[in-house]
Protein backbone atom coordinates (compact mmCIF):
# COMPACT_ATOMS: atom_id res chain seq x y z
CA UNK A 1 0.00 0.00 0.00
CA UNK A 2 1.41 3.32 -1.13
CA UNK A 3 1.98 6.20 1.29
CA UNK A 4 -1.02 8.01 -0.38
CA UNK A 5 -3.33 5.27 -0.06
CA UNK A 6 -2.63 4.75 3.73
CA UNK A 7 -2.91 8.42 4.24
CA UNK A 8 -6.13 8.41 2.96
CA UNK A 9 -7.37 5.46 4.98
CA UNK A 10 -5.96 7.75 7.68
CA UNK A 11 -8.25 10.49 7.29
CA UNK A 12 -11.02 7.74 6.90
CA UNK A 13 -10.43 6.09 9.88
CA UNK A 14 -10.17 9.69 11.75
CA UNK A 15 -13.63 10.69 10.31
CA UNK A 16 -15.35 7.09 11.09
CA UNK A 17 -14.39 8.49 14.99
CA UNK A 18 -17.11 10.98 14.95
CA UNK A 19 -19.61 9.64 13.01
CA UNK A 20 -22.52 7.36 14.14
CA UNK A 21 -21.00 7.88 17.71
CA UNK A 22 -22.27 6.07 20.81
CA UNK A 23 -23.90 7.52 24.03
CA UNK A 24 -22.28 9.66 25.72
CA UNK A 25 -22.40 8.23 29.05
CA UNK A 26 -20.47 5.27 27.76
CA UNK A 27 -17.44 7.96 26.65
CA UNK A 28 -17.46 9.50 29.90
CA UNK A 29 -16.43 6.42 31.85
CA UNK A 30 -14.09 5.11 29.04
CA UNK A 31 -13.01 8.73 28.81
CA UNK A 32 -11.75 8.40 32.78
CA UNK A 33 -10.17 4.45 32.15
CA UNK A 34 -8.27 5.63 29.82
CA UNK A 35 -7.02 8.90 30.93
CA UNK A 36 -5.79 6.31 34.08
CA UNK A 37 -4.29 3.93 32.00
CA UNK A 38 -2.44 6.55 29.80
CA UNK A 39 -1.77 9.29 32.37
CA UNK A 40 -1.36 7.63 35.78
CA UNK A 41 0.50 4.37 34.23
CA UNK A 42 2.86 6.98 32.50
CA UNK A 43 3.91 9.22 35.71
CA UNK A 44 6.80 6.97 36.56
CA UNK A 45 8.55 7.12 33.25
CA UNK A 46 7.83 10.62 32.72
CA UNK A 47 9.33 11.67 36.20
CA UNK A 48 12.44 9.91 35.70
CA UNK A 49 12.63 10.89 31.72
CA UNK A 50 12.16 14.81 32.36
CA UNK A 51 14.15 14.96 35.81
CA UNK A 52 17.44 13.22 34.21
CA UNK A 53 17.46 15.03 30.99
CA UNK A 54 17.08 18.57 32.74
CA UNK A 55 20.03 17.37 34.50
CA UNK A 56 22.12 16.34 31.89
CA UNK A 57 21.30 19.49 29.92
CA UNK A 58 22.67 21.34 33.05
CA UNK A 59 25.90 19.97 33.30
CA UNK A 60 26.63 19.71 29.47
CA UNK A 61 25.56 23.40 29.24
CA UNK A 62 28.06 24.01 32.25
CA UNK A 63 30.78 21.79 30.78
CA UNK A 64 30.30 24.10 27.16
CA UNK A 65 30.16 27.47 28.67
CA UNK A 66 33.63 27.83 29.41
CA UNK A 67 34.22 31.21 28.90
CA UNK A 68 34.59 33.66 31.61
CA UNK A 69 32.16 36.32 29.64
CA UNK A 70 28.88 34.02 29.69
CA UNK A 71 27.54 34.74 33.58
CA UNK A 72 26.69 31.31 34.85
CA UNK A 73 22.92 32.61 35.20
CA UNK A 74 23.06 31.54 31.31
CA UNK A 75 23.27 27.90 31.90
CA UNK A 76 19.61 28.01 33.92
CA UNK A 77 18.28 30.13 31.09
CA UNK A 78 19.18 27.52 28.14
CA UNK A 79 18.09 24.79 30.80
CA UNK A 80 14.48 26.57 31.00
CA UNK A 81 14.35 27.57 27.27
CA UNK A 82 15.30 24.23 26.07
CA UNK A 83 13.28 22.45 28.31
CA UNK A 84 9.49 24.68 27.51
CA UNK A 85 10.83 24.46 23.93
CA UNK A 86 11.91 21.27 23.02
CA UNK A 87 12.71 18.85 25.84
CA UNK A 88 9.06 18.88 27.65
CA UNK A 89 6.76 18.31 24.51
CA UNK A 90 8.90 16.87 22.21
CA UNK A 91 10.99 14.58 23.95
CA UNK A 92 8.53 13.62 26.33
CA UNK A 93 5.97 12.65 23.57
CA UNK A 94 8.56 10.32 21.76
CA UNK A 95 8.92 8.43 24.88
CA UNK A 96 4.98 8.37 25.56
CA UNK A 97 5.00 7.31 21.91
CA UNK A 98 6.60 4.23 22.64
CA UNK A 99 4.62 3.67 25.91
CA UNK A 100 1.51 4.89 25.05
CA UNK A 101 1.67 4.06 21.26
CA UNK A 102 2.60 0.44 21.37
CA UNK A 103 0.26 -0.41 24.19
CA UNK A 104 -2.88 0.91 21.87
CA UNK A 105 -1.96 -0.69 18.82
CA UNK A 106 -1.03 -3.64 20.17
CA UNK A 107 -4.13 -3.76 22.80
CA UNK A 108 -6.41 -3.18 19.09
CA UNK A 109 -4.86 -5.62 17.24
CA UNK A 110 -5.17 -8.15 19.55
CA UNK A 111 -8.95 -7.17 20.11
CA UNK A 112 -9.05 -7.21 16.18
CA UNK A 113 -7.23 -10.86 15.28
CA UNK A 114 -9.37 -12.30 18.41
CA UNK A 115 -12.84 -10.82 16.92
CA UNK A 116 -13.27 -8.78 19.49
CA UNK A 117 -13.64 -5.90 17.04
CA UNK A 118 -15.68 -7.79 15.05
CA UNK A 119 -18.19 -8.55 17.98
CA UNK A 120 -19.06 -5.09 18.37
CA UNK A 121 -19.34 -4.38 14.46
CA UNK A 122 -22.12 -7.24 14.72
CA UNK A 123 -23.93 -5.46 17.19
CA UNK A 124 -24.04 -2.70 15.68
CA UNK A 125 -21.63 -0.15 17.40
CA UNK A 126 -19.29 2.12 15.73
CA UNK A 127 -16.28 0.11 17.02
CA UNK A 128 -13.53 2.81 15.65
CA UNK A 129 -15.43 5.01 17.78
CA UNK A 130 -16.30 3.33 20.62
CA UNK A 131 -12.95 1.97 20.75
CA UNK A 132 -10.67 4.48 19.62
CA UNK A 133 -12.11 7.86 20.67
CA UNK A 134 -11.66 7.96 24.46
CA UNK A 135 -8.03 6.80 23.83
CA UNK A 136 -7.81 10.27 21.59
CA UNK A 137 -10.01 12.60 24.28
CA UNK A 138 -7.86 11.00 26.86
CA UNK A 139 -4.60 11.93 25.48
CA UNK A 140 -5.66 15.21 24.53
CA UNK A 141 -6.57 15.91 28.23
CA UNK A 142 -3.95 13.99 30.13
CA UNK A 143 -0.43 14.29 27.99
CA UNK A 144 -0.37 18.79 28.55
CA UNK A 145 -0.56 17.63 31.84
CA UNK A 146 2.22 15.18 31.79
CA UNK A 147 4.13 17.33 30.47
CA UNK A 148 3.72 20.24 32.47
CA UNK A 149 5.12 17.87 35.13
CA UNK A 150 7.67 16.93 32.71
CA UNK A 151 8.81 20.89 32.41
CA UNK A 152 8.75 21.32 36.30
CA UNK A 153 10.68 18.19 37.08
CA UNK A 154 13.44 18.74 34.42
CA UNK A 155 13.88 22.29 35.70
CA UNK A 156 14.28 20.76 38.86
CA UNK A 157 16.66 18.06 37.82
CA UNK A 158 18.59 20.92 36.37
CA UNK A 159 18.77 22.27 39.69
CA UNK A 160 19.92 19.59 41.78
CA UNK A 161 22.59 18.28 39.20
CA UNK A 162 24.15 22.03 38.56
CA UNK A 163 24.18 22.88 42.52
CA UNK A 164 25.41 19.25 43.69
CA UNK A 165 28.49 19.64 40.75
CA UNK A 166 29.14 23.36 41.86
CA UNK A 167 28.58 24.27 38.04
CA UNK A 168 26.68 27.15 39.19
CA UNK A 169 25.27 28.42 42.45
CA UNK A 170 21.37 28.38 43.61
CA UNK A 171 21.27 31.59 43.69
CA UNK A 172 22.43 32.29 39.46
CA UNK A 173 20.12 29.46 38.49
CA UNK A 174 17.14 30.41 40.22
CA UNK A 175 18.40 33.98 38.48
CA UNK A 176 18.38 32.22 34.93
CA UNK A 177 15.61 30.61 35.48
CA UNK A 178 13.57 34.32 35.93
CA UNK A 179 15.55 36.22 33.38
CA UNK A 180 14.40 37.26 29.82
CA UNK A 181 11.56 34.67 30.11
CA UNK A 182 9.26 34.71 27.28
CA UNK A 183 5.56 33.70 28.64
CA UNK A 184 3.96 32.57 24.97
CA UNK A 185 6.66 29.66 25.42
CA UNK A 186 4.53 28.05 28.06
CA UNK A 187 1.12 27.87 25.72
CA UNK A 188 3.37 26.98 22.89
CA UNK A 189 4.55 23.52 24.74
CA UNK A 190 0.90 22.84 25.32
CA UNK A 191 -0.19 23.63 21.80
CA UNK A 192 2.67 21.00 20.45
CA UNK A 193 1.61 18.66 23.36
CA UNK A 194 -2.11 18.70 22.61
CA UNK A 195 -0.70 18.31 18.45
CA UNK A 196 1.63 15.11 19.75
CA UNK A 197 -1.20 13.73 21.52
CA UNK A 198 -3.54 13.52 18.88
CA UNK A 199 -1.13 12.53 16.40
CA UNK A 200 0.07 9.33 18.60
CA UNK A 201 -3.26 8.16 19.90
CA UNK A 202 -4.55 8.44 16.30
CA UNK A 203 -1.62 6.83 14.38
CA UNK A 204 -1.13 4.41 16.78
CA UNK A 205 -5.10 3.29 16.88
CA UNK A 206 -5.03 3.41 13.44
CA UNK A 207 -1.81 0.95 12.91
CA UNK A 208 -3.81 -1.78 15.67
CA UNK A 209 -7.33 -1.64 14.54
CA UNK A 210 -6.55 -2.17 10.74
CA UNK A 211 -4.38 -5.16 11.51
CA UNK A 212 -4.53 -8.61 9.73
CA UNK A 213 -3.22 -11.63 10.55
CA UNK A 214 -2.07 -13.14 14.33
CA UNK A 215 0.44 -12.28 16.91
CA UNK A 216 3.63 -11.36 14.38
CA UNK A 217 1.33 -8.86 12.83
CA UNK A 218 0.18 -7.71 16.14
CA UNK A 219 4.11 -6.62 17.22
CA UNK A 220 4.52 -5.42 13.56
CA UNK A 221 2.08 -3.12 13.69
CA UNK A 222 2.93 -2.22 17.78
CA UNK A 223 6.64 -1.34 16.06
CA UNK A 224 5.14 0.83 13.15
CA UNK A 225 2.77 2.58 15.17
CA UNK A 226 5.71 4.00 17.24
CA UNK A 227 7.88 4.75 14.46
CA UNK A 228 5.51 6.37 12.32
CA UNK A 229 4.15 8.25 15.41
CA UNK A 230 7.91 9.39 16.36
CA UNK A 231 8.21 10.60 12.48
CA UNK A 232 4.92 12.30 12.57
CA UNK A 233 5.60 14.42 16.35
CA UNK A 234 9.01 15.47 15.08
CA UNK A 235 7.73 16.75 11.50
CA UNK A 236 4.78 18.26 13.14
CA UNK A 237 7.19 19.98 15.60
CA UNK A 238 9.34 21.46 12.78
CA UNK A 239 5.57 23.33 11.34
CA UNK A 240 4.53 23.91 14.34
CA UNK A 241 8.02 25.65 14.75
CA UNK A 242 7.78 27.42 12.09
CA UNK A 243 3.78 28.41 12.29
CA UNK A 244 3.83 29.78 15.82
CA UNK A 245 7.58 31.20 16.62
CA UNK B 1 -36.37 -16.25 7.34
CA UNK B 2 -32.67 -15.36 5.97
CA UNK B 3 -32.21 -15.84 2.55
CA UNK B 4 -29.49 -15.82 0.55
CA UNK B 5 -29.02 -15.25 -3.15
CA UNK B 6 -26.18 -15.67 -5.55
CA UNK B 7 -23.53 -14.52 -3.12
CA UNK B 8 -20.14 -14.02 -4.55
CA UNK B 9 -16.89 -13.06 -2.70
CA UNK B 10 -13.16 -12.54 -4.47
CA UNK B 11 -10.25 -11.90 -2.65
CA UNK B 12 -7.74 -10.27 -4.98
CA UNK B 13 -8.76 -11.87 -7.97
CA UNK B 14 -9.48 -15.67 -6.09
CA UNK B 15 -12.78 -16.37 -6.11
CA UNK B 16 -13.91 -17.69 -2.57
CA UNK B 17 -17.50 -17.80 -2.94
CA UNK B 18 -18.97 -18.43 -6.24
CA UNK B 19 -23.15 -18.17 -6.51
CA UNK B 20 -24.22 -19.48 -3.42
CA UNK B 21 -27.97 -18.71 -2.30
CA UNK B 22 -30.29 -20.56 0.32
CA UNK B 23 -32.67 -20.10 2.65
CA UNK B 24 -32.53 -20.96 6.65
CA UNK B 25 -36.02 -21.18 7.70
CA UNK B 26 -36.23 -19.74 12.21
CA UNK B 27 -36.50 -22.71 14.33
CA UNK B 28 -33.93 -24.54 12.53
CA UNK B 29 -30.41 -25.06 13.29
CA UNK B 30 -28.86 -24.86 9.07
CA UNK B 31 -25.37 -26.08 9.16
CA UNK B 32 -22.81 -24.85 6.83
CA UNK B 33 -20.34 -27.66 6.21
CA UNK B 34 -17.30 -27.85 4.36
CA UNK B 35 -13.70 -28.32 4.51
CA UNK B 36 -10.96 -25.91 5.19
CA UNK B 37 -10.37 -23.07 3.08
CA UNK B 38 -13.77 -23.21 1.39
CA UNK B 39 -15.17 -20.41 2.00
CA UNK B 40 -17.74 -21.08 5.04
CA UNK B 41 -16.24 -18.72 7.45
CA UNK B 42 -16.40 -16.17 4.49
CA UNK B 43 -19.70 -16.55 3.68
CA UNK B 44 -20.68 -16.44 7.22
CA UNK B 45 -19.47 -12.79 7.56
CA UNK B 46 -20.89 -12.02 4.80
CA UNK B 47 -24.41 -13.04 6.09
CA UNK B 48 -23.49 -10.68 9.19
CA UNK B 49 -22.35 -7.99 7.68
CA UNK B 50 -18.86 -8.19 8.35
CA UNK B 51 -17.25 -8.61 4.49
CA UNK B 52 -19.27 -7.14 1.74
CA UNK B 53 -19.58 -9.71 -1.03
CA UNK B 54 -19.11 -8.03 -4.52
CA UNK B 55 -22.52 -9.41 -5.48
CA UNK B 56 -25.91 -11.09 -4.48
CA UNK B 57 -28.43 -10.66 -1.22
CA UNK B 58 -28.70 -11.50 2.14
CA UNK B 59 -32.39 -10.69 2.92
CA UNK B 60 -33.56 -11.09 6.47
CA UNK B 61 -36.87 -11.37 6.16
CA UNK B 62 -37.52 -9.52 3.26
CA UNK B 63 -35.13 -6.78 3.80
CA UNK B 64 -31.42 -7.07 1.68
CA UNK B 65 -28.87 -5.68 4.59
CA UNK B 66 -26.64 -5.07 2.15
CA UNK B 67 -28.34 -2.29 -0.35
CA UNK B 68 -30.55 -0.90 2.97
CA UNK B 69 -29.60 2.39 4.64
CA UNK B 70 -27.43 2.27 7.91
CA UNK B 71 -30.66 2.30 10.01
CA UNK B 72 -31.29 -0.86 8.18
CA UNK B 73 -28.63 -2.64 8.99
CA UNK B 74 -27.85 -1.30 12.25
CA UNK B 75 -31.61 -2.19 12.89
CA UNK B 76 -30.50 -6.44 11.44
CA UNK B 77 -27.60 -6.54 13.28
CA UNK B 78 -29.25 -5.58 16.44
CA UNK B 79 -31.54 -8.62 15.62
CA UNK B 80 -28.41 -10.63 15.67
CA UNK B 81 -26.68 -12.46 18.00
CA UNK B 82 -23.29 -14.03 16.88
CA UNK B 83 -21.12 -17.02 18.59
CA UNK B 84 -17.16 -16.06 17.10
CA UNK B 85 -14.53 -19.18 16.74
CA UNK B 86 -12.98 -17.92 19.87
CA UNK B 87 -15.69 -16.59 21.94
CA UNK B 88 -14.35 -12.84 21.14
CA UNK B 89 -14.65 -12.00 25.13
CA UNK B 90 -13.25 -8.64 26.19
CA UNK B 91 -10.79 -9.31 27.82
CA UNK B 92 -10.94 -6.52 30.38
CA UNK B 93 -14.33 -7.22 31.86
CA UNK B 94 -15.50 -9.91 33.76
CA UNK B 95 -17.57 -13.07 32.25
CA UNK B 96 -21.40 -11.02 33.56
CA UNK B 97 -19.88 -7.63 31.70
CA UNK B 98 -19.38 -9.24 28.66
CA UNK B 99 -23.17 -10.71 28.70
CA UNK B 100 -24.28 -7.67 30.63
CA UNK B 101 -22.42 -5.76 27.36
CA UNK B 102 -24.96 -5.53 24.39
CA UNK B 103 -27.33 -4.09 27.12
CA UNK B 104 -25.30 -1.54 28.40
CA UNK B 105 -24.83 -0.16 24.88
CA UNK B 106 -27.88 -0.60 23.21
CA UNK B 107 -30.74 -0.78 25.57
CA UNK B 108 -31.82 2.03 28.42
CA UNK B 109 -33.25 -0.86 31.18
CA UNK B 110 -31.84 0.11 34.60
CA UNK B 111 -28.54 -1.28 36.19
CA UNK B 112 -30.62 -3.96 37.82
CA UNK B 113 -32.96 -5.32 34.80
CA UNK B 114 -29.70 -5.72 33.25
CA UNK B 115 -28.05 -7.51 35.80
CA UNK B 116 -31.15 -9.49 35.94
CA UNK B 117 -31.14 -10.36 32.26
CA UNK B 118 -27.60 -11.19 32.17
CA UNK B 119 -27.66 -13.38 35.13
CA UNK B 120 -30.50 -15.05 33.45
CA UNK B 121 -28.25 -15.79 30.15
CA UNK B 122 -25.41 -17.03 32.58
CA UNK B 123 -27.98 -19.68 34.28
CA UNK B 124 -29.63 -20.67 30.90
CA UNK B 125 -26.12 -21.80 29.59
CA UNK B 126 -24.52 -23.29 33.10
CA UNK B 127 -22.55 -20.72 34.37
CA UNK B 128 -24.42 -18.88 36.84
CA UNK B 129 -21.21 -19.26 39.45
CA UNK B 130 -18.75 -17.73 36.96
CA UNK B 131 -19.77 -14.41 36.78
CA UNK B 132 -17.15 -12.72 38.50
CA UNK B 133 -14.41 -14.84 36.54
CA UNK B 134 -12.20 -13.01 34.17
CA UNK B 135 -12.19 -14.51 30.23
CA UNK B 136 -8.68 -15.84 31.08
CA UNK B 137 -9.85 -17.92 34.09
CA UNK B 138 -12.24 -19.80 32.17
CA UNK B 139 -11.60 -23.10 29.83
CA UNK B 140 -12.75 -22.91 26.24
CA UNK B 141 -15.85 -24.49 26.81
CA UNK B 142 -16.89 -22.07 29.39
CA UNK B 143 -16.01 -19.46 26.82
CA UNK B 144 -18.60 -20.40 24.04
CA UNK B 145 -20.91 -20.92 26.58
CA UNK B 146 -20.30 -17.05 27.39
CA UNK B 147 -20.21 -16.22 23.98
CA UNK B 148 -23.83 -18.06 23.50
CA UNK B 149 -24.67 -16.24 26.45
CA UNK B 150 -24.20 -12.85 24.92
CA UNK B 151 -25.25 -13.81 21.66
CA UNK B 152 -28.80 -14.45 23.00
CA UNK B 153 -28.74 -11.51 26.01
CA UNK B 154 -30.46 -9.48 23.46
CA UNK B 155 -33.36 -11.62 22.60
CA UNK B 156 -32.07 -11.77 19.05
CA UNK B 157 -34.13 -13.36 15.95
CA UNK B 158 -31.07 -14.82 14.66
CA UNK B 159 -28.12 -16.35 15.82
CA UNK B 160 -25.03 -17.58 14.37
CA UNK B 161 -21.94 -19.86 15.78
CA UNK B 162 -18.65 -19.80 13.71
CA UNK B 163 -17.31 -22.91 14.02
CA UNK B 164 -18.49 -23.88 17.77
CA UNK B 165 -17.34 -26.68 18.67
CA UNK B 166 -13.33 -26.13 17.28
CA UNK B 167 -10.78 -26.52 20.29
CA UNK B 168 -12.91 -28.33 22.44
CA UNK B 169 -13.54 -32.42 23.32
CA UNK B 170 -16.01 -34.73 22.24
CA UNK B 171 -18.02 -34.24 24.92
CA UNK B 172 -17.84 -30.86 25.63
CA UNK B 173 -18.51 -30.25 22.19
CA UNK B 174 -22.07 -32.13 22.19
CA UNK B 175 -23.23 -30.17 24.83
CA UNK B 176 -22.25 -27.01 23.14
CA UNK B 177 -24.19 -28.47 19.82
CA UNK B 178 -27.24 -29.49 22.42
CA UNK B 179 -27.26 -26.26 23.75
CA UNK B 180 -27.58 -24.41 20.23
CA UNK B 181 -29.96 -26.66 19.03
CA UNK B 182 -32.41 -25.85 22.30
CA UNK B 183 -31.89 -22.64 22.53
CA UNK B 184 -33.10 -22.48 18.52
CA UNK B 185 -36.40 -24.37 19.48
CA UNK B 186 -36.76 -22.81 22.56
CA UNK B 187 -37.08 -19.27 21.27
CA UNK B 188 -37.74 -20.50 17.48
CA UNK B 189 -34.74 -18.40 16.22
CA UNK B 190 -32.92 -19.02 13.05
CA UNK B 191 -29.59 -20.43 13.52
CA UNK B 192 -26.68 -20.42 11.27
CA UNK B 193 -23.81 -22.69 12.32
CA UNK B 194 -20.47 -23.23 10.03
CA UNK B 195 -18.63 -26.35 11.40
CA UNK B 196 -16.81 -29.41 10.08
CA UNK B 197 -17.50 -31.06 13.13
CA UNK B 198 -19.11 -34.93 11.66
CA UNK B 199 -20.38 -35.22 15.60
CA UNK B 200 -22.50 -31.23 14.79
CA UNK B 201 -23.04 -32.57 11.31
CA UNK B 202 -25.10 -36.22 12.82
CA UNK B 203 -26.28 -34.72 15.83
CA UNK B 204 -27.62 -31.37 15.00
CA UNK B 205 -28.14 -30.92 11.35
CA UNK B 206 -31.97 -30.40 10.78
CA UNK B 207 -30.77 -28.59 7.20
CA UNK B 208 -27.15 -28.53 5.86
CA UNK B 209 -25.33 -26.95 3.29
CA UNK B 210 -21.99 -28.47 1.87
CA UNK B 211 -19.35 -25.72 0.10
CA UNK B 212 -16.89 -26.85 -1.53
CA UNK B 213 -14.04 -24.57 -3.42
CA UNK B 214 -16.81 -21.84 -2.61
CA UNK B 215 -19.30 -23.40 -4.40
CA UNK B 216 -22.83 -25.18 -2.66
CA UNK B 217 -22.62 -28.43 -3.82
CA UNK B 218 -24.67 -30.32 -1.69
CA UNK B 219 -28.08 -29.55 0.90
CA UNK B 220 -30.39 -31.77 2.48
CA UNK B 221 -30.39 -32.88 6.32
CA UNK B 222 -28.64 -35.94 8.69
CA UNK B 223 -31.02 -37.68 7.81
CA UNK B 224 -29.89 -38.48 4.16
CA UNK B 225 -26.42 -36.98 4.30
CA UNK B 226 -24.50 -40.44 4.54
CA UNK B 227 -26.44 -41.52 1.25
CA UNK B 228 -25.06 -38.91 -0.68
CA UNK B 229 -23.64 -39.47 -4.10
CA UNK B 230 -21.58 -36.38 -4.59
CA UNK B 231 -17.94 -37.58 -4.94
CA UNK B 232 -16.55 -34.23 -3.07
CA UNK B 233 -19.37 -34.49 -0.30
CA UNK B 234 -18.18 -38.03 0.47
CA UNK B 235 -14.50 -37.67 0.38
CA UNK B 236 -15.31 -34.82 3.01
CA UNK B 237 -17.59 -37.39 5.12
CA UNK B 238 -15.51 -40.56 4.94
CA UNK B 239 -12.39 -39.20 5.96
CA UNK B 240 -13.75 -39.21 9.31
CA UNK B 241 -13.22 -43.61 10.64
CA UNK B 242 -16.12 -43.46 12.93
CA UNK B 243 -18.11 -42.49 9.64
CA UNK B 244 -16.53 -44.36 7.35
CA UNK B 245 -17.36 -47.46 10.05
CA UNK B 246 -20.70 -46.74 10.23
CA UNK B 247 -21.70 -46.42 6.98
CA UNK B 248 -19.81 -49.85 6.61
CA UNK B 249 -22.41 -51.01 9.44
CA UNK B 250 -25.27 -49.80 8.05
CA UNK B 251 -24.20 -51.85 4.67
Amino acid sequence: MNLLTRLGRYFIFISLLFTRREKVSVYVKQILEEAVAIGIDSIFIVSIVSTFIGAVTCVQTAYNLVSPFIPDYVISLIVRDMTLLELAPTITCIVLAGKVGSNIASGLGTMRISEQIDALEVMGLNSASYLVLPKIIAAVLVFPMLITMAGFLSIWGGYVAGTLTGAITPEDYIYGIRADFIPFNVPFALIKTVVFAFLITSISAFRGYYTEGGALEVGRASTTAVTNSCIAVLVADYLLAQLLL
Amino acid sequence: MIEIKDIRKEFNGRVVLDGISGKFEPGNTSLIIGGSGTGKSVLLKCIVGLIKPESGQVLYNGRDFWSGDADTKRDIRREMGVLFQGGALFDSKTVLENVKFPLDMLTDQSEEEKTERAEFCLKRVGLDNAAKRMPSEISGGMKKRVGIARAIVMNPKYLFCDEPNSGLDPLTSVKIDELIQEITDEYQITTIVITHDMNSVLGIGEDIKFLHKGVKLWEGTNENILDTTVPELEEFLYSSQLIRRMKQSKK
